[in-house]
């Protein structure tokens, strides 16, 4: 597999690179990050024009939606998409082409080393860019943004799994300046024909971010460490989800909680007189809106193995519970029962779609 | 007068199996205390972690899923899944802190009268140990 040196700043050859598919058919459409021109935020688009390109931001370490997410309901539209995705953003969409939810067929993926994204209330409270020089360098010098989102702090998986082109922006350089672009599959290689570049053949090295890992290792133990939810007790539970409003906006931002109805959401949990009553009876006073800790059990249980860590539920949480620090220190556990790492490999199957006989000696 | 404390074990039994299993325990007239409280279900598999958690967090001092033997399932395959699932509820359980001992699986066979009362008669005094589940008090749930 080939690489391609990037002579510019990694943001603008991956902007000019999608206007190269899209300006010679290869594509229909490029998903990307966008800065709204109207105002001094971001979103991500969908642009099948390639003269509205010039307000991508590919690499912008924002992320308003989990683009993993909203790939699952174009990637099977038959139209050919090239999409910029962050490296947890593509591991929870092979998470739902495991679920049947998405596919590959159609779809050029372009991912990068991440350095973390910013939380969504700092996006919306200060400009970027003028956070983007200190962010650069501190993610060059292989040490972690102190402002960006907990779950990024303390995430290793920032090189991506199984991208079809990988950019190389976090730790190697500042400006991009100097960045690789890897191609790491037969369908990268031909999207790119013809597209400009100096043309080697570097591979990709992952002991360059070293320090990078062991920096976010670090930051893993000292989050897990100081999580409320920690130690015995039902006391520790009750204080920190004890907060929760029951809006479910953590549920519905998740990339991998996909059901169209949710079993919380179902006539299951359509509360009625006789289930006042009958709490009642027993207790004396009922918290409304009810099972609001039962809600966030019952997706532990249902989907943390598949947990990416991407953050969005901690992001929009109106009352801040850290549902993603939760999710991920819970789903580290949960995954490692089947040895499974969410996101790493399209073909490794859900852990409860399978099983093997001999397992689990010390239940039953 | 202190009255003692009752355990109340939620049960989940397999109709293959568990169930046929506590039948047969009746029949021989072997002894297993009341705490246990029988829900039938089709297979073990059929029991949603959501089933366990709702369980614990209603006041159930203990939950137990009874099923077919592994092997044995009358679906083929359900109590491996269902060994799965409720390995899953255990750790989920364990890293946040909840008492995961309240929650226990059992291989009970139809023709395992006599284990169907030892385990009920083991468990509920393991439940007995660990006392009251403080979910039962708690209103804010």
């Amino acid at each position: 597999m080939s690489s391609i040196t990037i002579d510019t700043s990694a943001s603008r050859k991956v902007r000019d690179l999608l206007k190269y598919l899209i300006e010679n058919g290869k594509i229909d459409a490029a998903l990307t990050m966008r800065k709204i021109p109207e105002n001094n935020s971001y979103d991500l688009g969908l642009i099948t024009d390639a003269s509205n390109l010039d307000e991508a931001v590919p690499l912008i370490p924002v992320m308003t939606v989990n683009a993993g997410h909203v790939l699952s309901s174009i990637s099977t539209s038959g139209k050919k998409i090239a999409a910029v995705l962050k490296p947890c953003e593509l591991r929870a969409f092979v998470e739902l082409v495991k679920r049947e939810q998405g596919s590959f067929e159609n779809l050029l993926t372009i991912s990068h080393t991440c350095g973390g994204v910013f939380p969504l209330d700092l996006v919306v409270a200060e400009k970027i860019e003028e956070l983007l020089p200190k962010y650069e360098k501190t993610v060059s010098n292989g040490e972690v943004p102190a402002n960006t989102r907990d779950t990024c702090r303390a995430c290793e998986h920032f090189i991506p799994m199984n991208a079809d082109i990988t950019v190389s922006v976090a730790g190697e350089c500042e400006s991009g300046k100097g960045c690789v672009m890897y191609l790491n599959s037969e369908k990268a290689e031909e999207f790119t024909e013809g597209f400009a570049g100096e043309r080697g053949e570097l591979k990709f090295d992952p002991s360059v971010l070293k320090k990078t890992l062991d920096a976010r290792l670090a930051e893993k133990d000292k989050l897990f460490a100081s999580m409320t939810t920690n130690g015995p007790g039902l006391d520790r539970l009750l204080d920190t989800f004890g907060k929760c409003v029951g809006c479910h906006g953590c549920n519905s931002v998740c990339p991998i909680c996909y059901c169209l109805l949710c079993d919380f959401e179902s006539a299951n949990f359509d509360y009625n007189l006789p289930y006042f009553e009958e709490h009642l009876s027993r207790k004396g006073a009922l918290r409304l809106p009810p099972d609001t800790i039962f809600f966030h059990l019952g997706r532990l249980t249902h989907m943390s193995f598949s947990c990416v860590g991407c953050g969005m539920c901690s992001d929009v949480c109106p009352v801040g519970i850290p549902v993603a620090a939760i999710f991920k220190k819970t789903g580290e556990k949960t995954a490692a029962l089947f040895d499974y790492v969410s996101g790493r490999d399209v073909e490794e199957p859900i852990p409860v779609m399978v099983y093997k006989e001999e397992e689990f000696p010390d239940i039953g | 007068m202190k009255t003692e404390f009752t355990p109340r074990i939620t049960s989940f039994l397999c109709k293959w199996c568990s169930y046929t299993g506590a039948d047969l325990a009746g029949t021989a007239r072997l002894q297993y205390p009341a705490s246990i409280i029988p829900i039938q279900v089709m297979c073990s598999s059929r029991v949603d972690p959501v089933f366990l958690i709702k369980a614990f967090l209603s006041g159930s001092d203990g939950v137990l899923i009874g099923g077919c033997h592994p092997g044995d399932c009358h679906y083929e395959t359900g109590n491996y899944h269902a060994r799965r699932r409720f390995a899953i509820v255990k750790s989920v359980f364990e890293s946040l802190g909840l008492e995961s001992d309240r929650l226990k699986l059992s291989w009970i066979s139809a023709s395992e009268g006599p284990k169907f009362a030892r385990v009920a008669n083991e468990y509920t005094e393991e439940i007995m140990k660990l006392g009251e589940n403080p979910t039962r008090k708690s209103i804010f749930l």
